[in-house]
């Protein structure tokens, strides 16, 4: 993974002297709030309902096992002993004191890590693929492209004050798994007709309360170029966004008002001004670059097709897991594994500092070290022989981390919500519990399959809901908490924004409705049939009627 | 009326005796507009001493059992997180219950 060089060791380390200067301005008055306010923001602070809460950056969400140790070190000295994996492949603490952050950062930067950008109006923390690398249809590692982009959009002096925050994800493969088309650029690795490798580019993508799936502005764009081109788009968005609307300020706004023609031609424009200059990739820079995610040193192992030694496990336990959590990886006798952080009854995405240790140990056993973080609130371990999956199956069981779930009906993305969140109207968190606990039956879970659910507290939609096959955003109504449905949306490489069912439901009635809904899908589907297909060969009817039946 | 404590975010609220309480059972209330604008401009000394920050005025209606956060938000500032039942002011003993 990728290592710093003296140039971010310098950066960083001068930001957290910075930080605990302004820090100690504000405790002794020197600084108002309004005066410190963006300055914590720009070190990921938050204050939250009962506490600050602090965003750490996990870069396309590659974490070494050094790494994942020192969160629980500063879970256990600053926090109260867990963390929480964002949607963003980031890990927000919820219990910091203001007066300790710059010792915590200053903990942080002992591995590499940072806060900055993890909030403002900035270019926020560059996320990828989770199974880069190792994915058997991928083009290249999408990290490589990541790690340009973190290099080029860290304190890039013209874009760190934007109209607004911006979000960019890289795939490397045709299979998305990073939701890139609802980020503000969208970036998917791709062969041209001649065999180059290149990229795609999407831009205007977003969810909010205005979704919006990416438009495609280029097809092909040479390797090279990447940073110019990107820095086109930020140029043109940086001018022409709006600044005087906090709702119209993302780039999706944009791209609507003028047309994504119109758009494609002003960034073609002024690419044309830059195209070939200073930011222009030479060949030595990007096998650099690459030459940090080189694969490890993989034993030659016999081919075993995953599919059938599953089915032939022994343990049915170990199997039901094998079959969810376990992925196919290009390396033949190797696996990917999916370390689901969403036990049932469990909080999405939390994980307490004894978890953090024990799979830090476990990923240095068992995986060369390395963790990534997953954009639906995940681990994965994503080097780990055939033959030792039932070791590590038993290993990651007794540390509450084997749950059987990844990709079903209960692996649900949760925002904070209104338990944590100074923006929710709604909680979050104990709908996804009380899910959990309705579908604990795990033979009942993997008879429904893939089934993606998405919970947000408010309409900015942390908890991914617009994509959701089953969306649930959390709305205050007449001083109580309610809970929208929206069916059919998808985050992957047919993304689709949900539609909303019909009027929404109480906090008592919204995981019967779940059911409802599981139940029309259970009774309408084909043999094969996911819930989404079923769902996009019958549309919204059959599960309106089924839900509002009784009204 | 109501704040955040400036050194680590904790949930305060405005006193009878002119203090700031981590307890919203000790919270001073007042019952008409005038006297409620009256309690924002009483906070300003705290937000110049550091002591605070963000202060606002909250609605609370009274039932059976005392005073009570009109709203979903207000009543889990004042206990906590309710998936998390061991942390913050419920666990510390003077948690909103309710």
């Amino acid at each position: 993974m990728y290592r710093y060089d003296e140039f971010d060791h310098r950066l960083v380390a001068e930001r957290v002297q910075q930080f605990r200067g302004q820090v100690g301005r504000r405790l002794s008055g020197e600084l108002s709030e309004e005066e410190f306010r963006p300055l914590r923001l720009m070190n990921g602070l938050y204050l939250q309902l009962h506490a600050y809460m602090l965003r750490i950056a996990i870069p396309y969400g590659t974490l070494s096992a050094r790494q994942l140790r020192m969160l629980a070190t500063i879970a256990r000295r600053y926090d109260k002993g867990y963390g929480h994996f964002t949607t963003r492949q980031n890990l927000q603490f919820n219990w910091v004191k203001l007066a300790e952050v710059p010792d915590l950062l200053a903990d942080l930067a002992r591995v590499e890590m940072h806060a900055m950008q993890t909030s403002g109006n900035c270019i926020r923390n560059v996320t990828a693929d989770h199974l880069a690398g190792v994915a058997a249809d991928e083009i290249e590692d999408s990290r490589i492209w990541a790690e340009i982009i973190r290099q080029w959009s860290t304190l890039h002096p013209e874009f760190s004050f934007l109209p607004r925050k911006f979000k960019v994800a890289v795939t490397g493969s045709p299979r998305d798994r990073a939701a890139i088309a609802v980020h503000d650029i969208g970036i998917r690795v791709v062969r041209n007709g001649a065999g180059e490798v290149g990229f795609a580019i999407l831009v205007g993508g977003g969810q909010g309360r205005t979704p919006v799936i990416g438009t495609w502005i280029r097809d092909f764009l040479p390797r090279a170029e990447l940073l110019n081109y990107l820095e086109a788009i930020l140029r043109v968005y940086n001018l022409l966004g709006r600044r005087d609307n906090l709702y119209k300020a993302r780039i999706k706004i944009l791209v609507n008002a003028v047309g994504a023609d119109a758009f494609r031609a002003m960034v073609e424009a002024e690419w044309a001004t830059i195209r070939g200059g200073a930011l222009a990739l030479p060949e030595a820079e990007i096998a650099r670059i690459r030459a940090y995610f080189a694969p490890p040193a993989y034993r030659a192992l016999p081919t075993v097709d995953l599919a059938s030694a599953v089915r032939d496990a022994r343990d049915p336990a170990f199997a039901a897991w094998a079959r969810t959590n376990v992925h196919p990886h290009k390396v033949a006798g190797y696996a990917a594994v999916t370390v689901s952080l969403k036990p049932h009854g469990g909080v999405p995405g939390d994980m307490t500092a004894e978890q953090m240790d024990a799979l830090a140990d476990l990923a240095e056993r068992f995986s060369f070290g390395e963790i990534r973080a997953t954009h639906e609130q995940n681990l994965v371990l994503a080097d780990v022989e055939q033959a030792a999956l039932p070791d590590l199956w038993r290993a990651l069981g007794a540390a509450g981390l084997a749950t059987a779930n990844a990709g079903l009906l209960t692996d649900i993305i949760c925002c904070p919500g209104l338990d944590y969140c100074n923006l929710a109207n709604a909680r979050s968190i104990p709908i996804s519990q009380r899910i959990g606990q309705r579908f604990d039956d795990l033979a009942r879970l993997h008879d429904i399959g893939p089934l993606k659910i998405k919970i947000s507290g408010c309409i900015n939609a942390c908890g991914h809901h617009h994509v959701g096959h089953i969306g649930i955003l959390g709305v205050e109504k007449h001083g109580a908490e309610a809970y929208q449905v929206s069916l059919g949306g998808s985050g992957d490489e047919n993304a689709a924004l949900g539609e909303i069912v019909g009027p929404s439901f109480s906090a008592d009635a919204v995981v019967d409705a779940v059911e409802t809904i599981v139940a029309t899908y259970v009774g309408t589907r084909t043999a094969d049939e996911t819930f989404l297909d079923t769902y996009r060969r019958v549309g919204l009817k059959p599960f309106k009627e089924a839900l509002y039946a009784a009204h | 009326m109501t704040a955040n404590r400036l050194s680590d975010g904790a949930v305060v609220y405005f006193d009878a005796a002119g203090g700031w309480s981590l307890n919203f059972a000790e919270a001073a209330t007042v019952s008409d507009r005038v006297a409620a604008e009256a309690l924002l401009d009483r906070a300003m000394p705290a937000v110049k001493a550091r002591l605070i920050i963000e202060p606002y005025l909250m609605e609370v209606a009274l039932d059976t059992d005392g005073w009570r956060p009109t709203r979903e938000r207000e009543r889990i500032r004042a206990a906590g997180p309710t998936v998390r039942r061991d942390l913050g002011k419920q666990a510390e003993g003077f948690g909103f219950k309710g």
